[in-house]
């Protein structure tokens, strides 16, 4: 009998063993890929980087050149897209949080935000293609931004509801009872306190908009040179660097990992940056 | 000191006229705020209706002239006009199936180890470190796949699972092919590897939300970890697992740089993992810029009109999965 015990008593202990190191096994395996990513994009990147990488133009296939015109156009691009984004992202997250909180029509565009936030983003550049790109009949780095913007207004929507949402509802009843009118709490009052949460999402969503390529190819195309009219085509950071490094040409596939690690060390800064933002509100409110 | 009183309920009344012409002007600022985030929110709304529409409206000439024939035809000829979009899905389907088969176990793993195993000192940083993956952009993967990876596959794996599962009965057809590196199983591994990260927190998140009391009680009955895991946790949060499962897997349907990196752009239907072959989106990514012809145009609109209605539902599924365990937090 105890020998009957004592042998399921050895199996369970060994199972159970066996799937706690195959968890760490797991995890081991996530940052394997991490690492072995970062370290190829710097190693590479690294090597590639040159004096005239911020200055020079983009370059025809074998002759020396830079990012300066990609590095503009995805500056001018993700700063247009976050200035049409922000300010609709953060309306449409109060709406959500202070007039339709409980209502079938708040939950319904939660729902419909929570899916746009994670929707394939060529599928977003599809439809400003169809909006703006066909009737106007060329591309644009304003097609470009406003595909770009579908992407942010999402993000800030999300952080914009769920942070108002944290705000205790005393503050709101506080600010209320002296009489001043609901739009003047909501500046004043609610969006100081959320303000480190929504800034958090406008950090993000610049994260993500500054990686995004698909959908840029067919709304913002690309430019060779340089370029700041915003009707025009006009290059952008990862459609150069999908470009070059698809590319049979070394020189290209070299300055395709130059924008690379820039555009990685940018992102990772960003996320890291939000993080700490986060973390230090989140201590200070303890 | 009849004169001061009057004086007072004059200045007392022009004090009330006033702020009732305050409390008007008020009414009206607040509803025209109102309204202006209303407006917001409706924005969202069209967006998305917007989105569908649009496709559905560019897509129009390919559904018309193709019919249903369109999902099954293999044909992709540029020259002739004839499309057809079963290559792509066929393609999309099968490395969202590959990254999920993958991703799902290990993202479990990285979870358990999150919330049962890992000291709590190493808690915080690991998953800080995993979640930096997803937010490495998709280009960066696709580089690294072709510049990195492929050649890896081409020169190692693809002749070993050649030599070793090639000739089994039944699945050897899927792991026979050239050692070329691009292919299926390449663009589904590195897929996998980009949802991870999504998987994984989502689960660690629900993992995290099992009262400890449901977790002790197991323990004080002599289970193990993994059975306390696997009998309690797991049920427990199923719901939501299943969303985060099908959160990742909307994630690898429609990612599309990575897999345009290394999936090779060719449009043939072919059994193998170790060919190469397309998906929609880099179907769309490759081809929509040298889009010659209208119906060349409206067929690459209506393949992303196929890709958004599948993974709507798929993100549907995953967020209805998700909020049921939040409403039964909710209920306790």
């Amino acid at each position: 009998m105890s020998a009957v015990a004592d042998r399921l008593y050895r199996r369970r202990s060994v199972v159970n063993a066996f799937n706690l190191v195959a968890s760490g096994l797991c995890a081991a395996f996530g940052l394997f890929w991490l690492v072995w990513i970062l370290w190829t994009t710097f190693r590479h990147g690294i090597a590639a980087m040159k004096p005239g990488l911020f200055t020079q133009m983009t370059p025809p296939p074998g002759s020396e050149g830079g990012l300066a015109n990609a590095l503009f156009g995805s500056l001018v691009m993700s700063v247009a897209a976050i200035v049409i984004g922000t300010p609709i992202g953060v309306a449409a997250g109060t709406y959500l949080a202070e007039f339709a909180k409980k209502k079938a029509i708040g939950e319904t565009i939660r729902f419909l935000n929570d899916i746009l936030l994670s929707a394939p983003s060529i599928v977003l550049g599809l439809f400003i293609y169809t909006l703006v790109v066909a009737p106007s009949g060329h591309f644009s780095g304003w097609a470009g931004a406003l595909t770009l913007a579908m992407i942010v207004i999402p993000v800030v929507v999300r952080t914009t509801d769920e942070m108002l949402q944290l705000v205790p509802s005393t503050m709101r009843e506080a600010a209320l009872s002296l009489g001043i009118p609901q739009w003047k709490v909501t500046l004043q009052v609610l969006y100081r306190s959320a303000l480190p949460g929504i800034v958090t999402g406008i950090l993000l969503a610049l994260a993500r908009i500054s990686g995004e390529t698909a959908p840029l190819l067919f709304t913002a195309l690309n430019n060779q040179y340089w370029s700041h009219d915003m009707n025009a085509p006009m290059a952008s950071m990862p459609v150069v660097i999908f470009q070059y490094a698809m590319s049979p040409y070394e020189s290209w596939q070299s300055l395709a990992w130059a924008g690379a690690f820039v555009v990685t060390v940018f992102v990772l800064l960003l996320s890291i940056l939000s993080r700490a933002i986060l973390l230090r509100n989140k201590v200070s409110h303890d | 000191m009849a004169a001061n009183s009057s004086a007072i309920t004059a200045s007392m009344t022009a004090a009330v006229v006033d702020a009732s012409r305050r409390d008007v002007r008020d009414a009206r600022a607040d509803g025209i705020f109102r309204w202006i985030v209303a407006a917001a929110g409706m924005l969202v709304l069209a967006a998305l209706v917007g989105t569908a529409l649009s496709m559905l409206w560019g897509g129009r000439e390919a559904f018309g002239t193709f019919g249903f024939g369109f999902l099954f035809s293999t044909e992709w000829d540029a020259v002739n006009h004839k499309f057809g979009a079963l290559v792509p899905i066929y393609g999309t389907i099968v490395t969202a199936l590959i990254a999920m088969l993958i991703a799902v176990p290990v993202s479990f793993g990285i979870a358990l180890f999150l919330t049962e195993v890992a000291p709590s000192w190493l808690r915080g940083p690991v998953s800080a470190a995993i979640e930096l993956l997803a937010g490495i952009p998709s280009i960066i993967y696709g580089m690294w796949g072709l510049f990195v990876f492929v050649p890896i596959m081409g020169e190692y794996v693809t002749p070993w699972l050649n030599d070793h599962l090639g000739h089994w009965p039944l699945i050897g057809a899927l792991f026979t092919g050239p050692p070329l590196g691009i292919g299926m199983l390449t663009a589904g591994i590195v897929l996998a590897i980009m949802v991870i990260p999504f998987i994984s927190s989502v689960m660690r998140e629900v993992f995290l939300t099992v009262p400890t009391r449901l977790k002790e009680s197991a323990y004080a009955l002599g289970s193990t970890t993994w059975e306390v895991v696997w009998d309690i946790v797991l049920p427990y949060t199923r719901s939501a697992v299943i969303g985060g499962v099908f959160l990742g897997l909307g994630r690898a349907l429609g990612e599309t740089m990575a897999v345009t990196f290394v999936l090779g752009n060719a449009h043939r239907l072919s059994a193998s993992l170790l060919e190469p072959g397309n998906s929609i989106a880099a179907t769309i990514a490759n081809e929509f810029t040298e889009a010659d012809s209208e119906i060349y145009r409206s067929s690459l609109i209506a393949l992303g009109f196929l890709l958004f209605v599948v993974t709507f539902i798929v993100l549907a599924v995953a967020k209805l999965m998700l909020r049921r365990l939040s409403r039964q937090e909710g209920t306790k």
